[in-house]
């Protein structure tokens, strides 16, 4: 059951479109920052293959410039 | 259990989101995530988060106490606020730690037989009245005195001023922000004839050079510095930092030029000089909105006792100031200012490009300074000859270094020659002043009396026979300590401190009155942006402590000004302010009602129409414009801005053969002031212990001396014996060593030199000459 956070790296003037596809998820906190084109996603599933399935998502949003992990962790 | 695994998965989500938030501040500095910071504090455990202005510095960053039980628990920045974003520096994260010192002040101590005997509050408030009283029945109203402070609470200095001023009859009121920004004062006055910055912390976002002038923001004002390196590392904003020594703020910079004390006169007018020889001169700005004038030079430094000092300003044509600026080419400063050529012509083409906007910072470098008032009126000649002014990313901007030196000292008028609107010396002032005070307009002296300096010299002569000190250490921050602590342990003078701690200044007090400290009273602030800061009162103060406004306003009344002074214990900081307030009516300085500061963190004056003046005389911003162009500088009768003429001229002391350094004296990040608070702040004082001398490499190479040796700081006042500090924190020029002062037992200003400026009467703090043993 892995609980993951991603710093989300924006297209230029792109974070509002980007939020509106992260919107779209059910399994991820979203954290804008007010200040810069990046957003913090916590992502929350129930098994490895989920977490796959998400990240492949993540991977292929309008308005992603860049995607970097940060912290990891298998929460049972 | 179950519930116990959902508790242990959302923690570690929260960690997650942490880990990522922390990682994103370390690649972008000042991030905000306002969103998620508001949600945990609402989710912190049963804190009541209470809003109010940092109580160390100008800046004014807004913070949240985190209240539990009565007790303040935690702190945390502001999201909401503009001025920081939710960010705090180290002190400001810290700050209500030393509320719980063991040696807090709670009760009332009156010396008896060489002892000091804890005594009810309402008994010492009677001896301070009675005392009070008396010396003005037996030696007249001048021979009283308070001196205040930038620290004190809007509110406090209102009723100090209305109790001197007003109902007393003198004008020996006085505060330690002459300390700190008087030449900012006099600079604007006599340029703008208006006080305080023209722009706003906005600036930062917009500016495309951020030039500091003798100003370390990187410790001084942290948080609007990190607002700076963000527009650096975002947007390619530069930052150049012109000082007399290598600090933080020059290893961030772009690039760092280093000057030869007190020659920043000359090279500021040699980018004068540069920008009228190459043609940068805005024309139509300065035709339309500027004059030139010029006053008396060789104007003496002050030393002598009842030094007295009047500018004659006189009006000279452009051709005039252009012919005295011939004494300013670069190839001519670079030789005593130790600034090359190509560094002043470079800072003049910053300037002088009029498709890069520029803002100056400064504080003490040019404030402390025995031509504190020349420098300011330099650098507003550069903004001015190039109109690069009131506007969003240009202008001067000077930075005060107490939260309220602004809010209290300048706008309320805790100085001499002060009102609430206005000075003593002007009549419609002083009537404006008896109509709302509610006394005969004869009670308001019209001739100032003592500044700072010259108010501890009035004590060490026994011309002033009872002092009163509220919120401020002297005995640790005046210059030449050595000569007024033995004046104030004085019998001829009664001393009355009010504190929160036991300081070297309350050491030498017949009464000490215990304080309530910042969070513990309801009050408001006003930082360098003009924006004034409400508070409510968070928790309770130990013991016996009363806000300061309280006892003076307790005093008064035992003194038989009850009528003047109706104002209620639980609510009288909202009842004065709003008395106050109608001081400042009007589009011009119109501050904003109670229940928007109270719902606001921090609200910018003018206050017009329900909106803040960003930038003060832009037609564009600015309602009080009423000329019809695009700028006016309303402050002045013809709402033109003066370009000085001022030259360059000597410090009163340099290093020579007895005494061959200069000394610099200021701050640290660690501590605020005389540490008198951060100084009973565990993790801050762990991180600071104690005060040291910082030396050139080479210098001490040549005095034999390595890092932490014993080094003793001589000058022709005193000396200080201080660990050596090599290659650590700053780095001083060659010939030049630095100590800060925040450090009680180690006090350099023992060895200081209280010169000042003629015209703002302000201490320079930055330059005396002093010789070096290692000991």
């Amino acid at each position: 059951m892995p609980i993951k956070s991603y710093i989300l790296h924006c297209e230029y003037q792109n974070k509002n479109i980007l939020l509106n596809e992260l919107q779209k998820l059910t399994n991820c906190e979203v954290i804008p920052a007010q200040n810069h084109e990046v957003i913090v996603v916590v992502t929350d599933t129930d098994s490895e293959e989920t977490d796959t399935e998400l990240y492949n998502q993540l991977l292929e949003m309008k308005g992603l410039k860049h995607l970097s992990l940060v912290s990891g962790f298998d929460a049972k | 259990m179950v519930q116990t695994n959902v508790d242990r998965r959302s923690f570690i989500k929260k960690m997650a989101a942490a880990a990522a938030m922390t990682t994103a501040a370390t690649m972008f500095p000042g991030i905000i995530f306002a969103s998620e910071q508001v949600k945990n504090l609402n989710n912190a455990g049963n804190l009541d988060w209470k809003k109010g202005p940092c109580r160390f510095c100008g800046v004014g960053c807004g913070i949240l106490v985190g209240v539990e039980s009565g007790n303040a628990v935690a702190v945390k920045g502001d999201p909401n606020c503009s001025v920081n974003k939710g960010l705090l520096c180290v002190k400001g994260y810290h700050q209500t730690m030393c509320i719980q010192a063991k040696d807090r002040l709670t009760h009332a101590l009156v010396k008896k037989n060489g002892s000091y005997v804890k005594t009810p509050i309402n008994e010492a408030l009677d001896l301070v009245a009675s005392k009070m009283k008396q010396t003005i029945e037996d030696h007249g109203k001048d021979s009283v005195a308070m001196y205040t402070s930038g620290q004190s609470t809007i509110p406090e200095g209102y009723v100090a001023s209305k109790l001197m001023k007003g109902a007393i009859g003198t004008n020996n009121l006085d505060c330690n922000a002459r300390l700190c920004m008087a030449s900012a004062v006099t600079g604007f006055l006599t340029t703008f004839g208006a006080d305080e910055p023209m722009g706003c912390y906005e600036d930062i976002d917009h500016a495309d050079y951020f030039i500091t002038w003798g100003n370390n923001m990187a410790e001084m004002h942290p948080v609007l510095f990190s607002r700076m390196l963000e527009q650096k590392n975002n947007r390619g904003a530069k930052i150049i930092d012109f000082a007399t020594r290598t600090t933080r703020t020059s290893m961030a910079s772009n690039k760092s030029i280093l000057f030869e004390p007190q020659t920043d006169l000359a090279v500021a007018n040699a980018i004068c000089y540069e920008i009228i020889n190459n043609g940068w001169v805005n024309k139509s700005f300065v035709e339309k909105h500027c004059n030139f004038s010029k006053g008396i030079t060789n104007i003496g430094y002050g030393l002598e006792d009842k030094f007295k000092f009047t500018d004659k300003p006189e009006k000279i044509s452009f051709e005039e100031y252009k012919k005295f600026l011939k004494d300013y080419t670069p190839e001519k400063v670079a030789k005593y200012s130790k600034v090359s050529v190509k560094d002043i012509k470079y800072l003049a083409n910053i300037y002088g490009d009029p498709n890069k906007k520029v803002v100056s910072y400064w504080c003490m470098g040019m404030n402390q300074h025995t031509r504190g008032t020349w420098i300011n009126n330099l650098v507003y000649n550069i903004h001015l000859l190039t109109g690069k002014i009131s506007q969003p990313g240009n202008g001067p901007f000077s930075l005060t270094g107490q939260p309220s030196a602004c809010g209290t000292a300048r706008e309320v008028g805790t100085f001499t020659h002060k009102l609430p609107h206005g000075v003593v010396m002007n009549k419609k002032d002083r009537e404006m002043a008896a109509r709302i005070w509610k006394v005969p307009v004869e009670n308001i002296p019209s001739k100032p009396t003592y500044h700072a300096t010259e108010m501890f010299r009035a004590v060490d002569r026994g011309d002033i026979k009872f002092i009163w000190t509220q919120v401020t250490n002297p005995l640790v921050s005046l210059p030449k300590t050595s000569r007024y602590r033995p004046a104030m342990e004085k019998d001829s003078c009664f001393v009355v401190v009010s504190d929160v701690f036991p300081t070297p200044t309350s050491d030498v007090a017949d009464v000490i009155l215990p304080a309530a400290w910042h969070i513990e009273k309801a009050g408001m602030y006003g930082n360098s942006e003009r924006r004034t800061q409400q508070w409510d009162k968070m928790v309770e103060g130990p013991g016996d402590t009363m806000p300061d406004a309280w006892m003076t306003i307790e005093v008064a009344k035992r003194m038989g000004y009850g009528d003047l002074f109706p104002y209620s214990e639980e609510n009288h900081a909202e009842e004065i302010y709003n008395e106050y307030r109608q001081f400042h009516e009007g589009a011009k300085h119109g501050m904003a009602p109670l229940e928007v500061l109270k719902k606001e963190s921090g609200v910018i004056w003018p206050y017009v129409d329900g909106k803040s003046t960003q930038w003060r005389f832009n037609s564009e911003y600015d309602p009080a414009c009423t000329n019809g162009e695009d700028f006016h500088f309303y402050g002045k009768p013809d709402g033109k801005a003066v370009i000085w003429q001022r030259p360059f001229e000597p410090a009163p002391e340099m290093p020579d053969q007895e005494y061959p350094f200069w000394l610099n004296t200021g701050r640290v990040i660690e501590h605020w002031h005389t540490g008198s608070m951060t100084r009973r702040i565990p993790v801050l004082h762990k991180a600071m212990p104690n005060a040291y001398v910082e030396l050139h490499p080479e210098d001490a190479i040549k005095f034999g001396i390595r890092n932490g040796e014993q080094v003793k700081v001589t000058s022709r006042r005193g000396s200080c014996t201080l660990p050596a500090s090599i290659n650590e924190r700053g780095l001083p020029t060659k010939g030049q060593v630095f100590v800060p002062f925040f450090d009680e037992s180690l006090l350099i200003n023992d060895v200081t030199l209280d010169a000042f400026c003629p015209i703002s009467k302000e201490p320079d703090y930055k330059k005396c000459a002093v010789k070096i043993e290692k000991v």
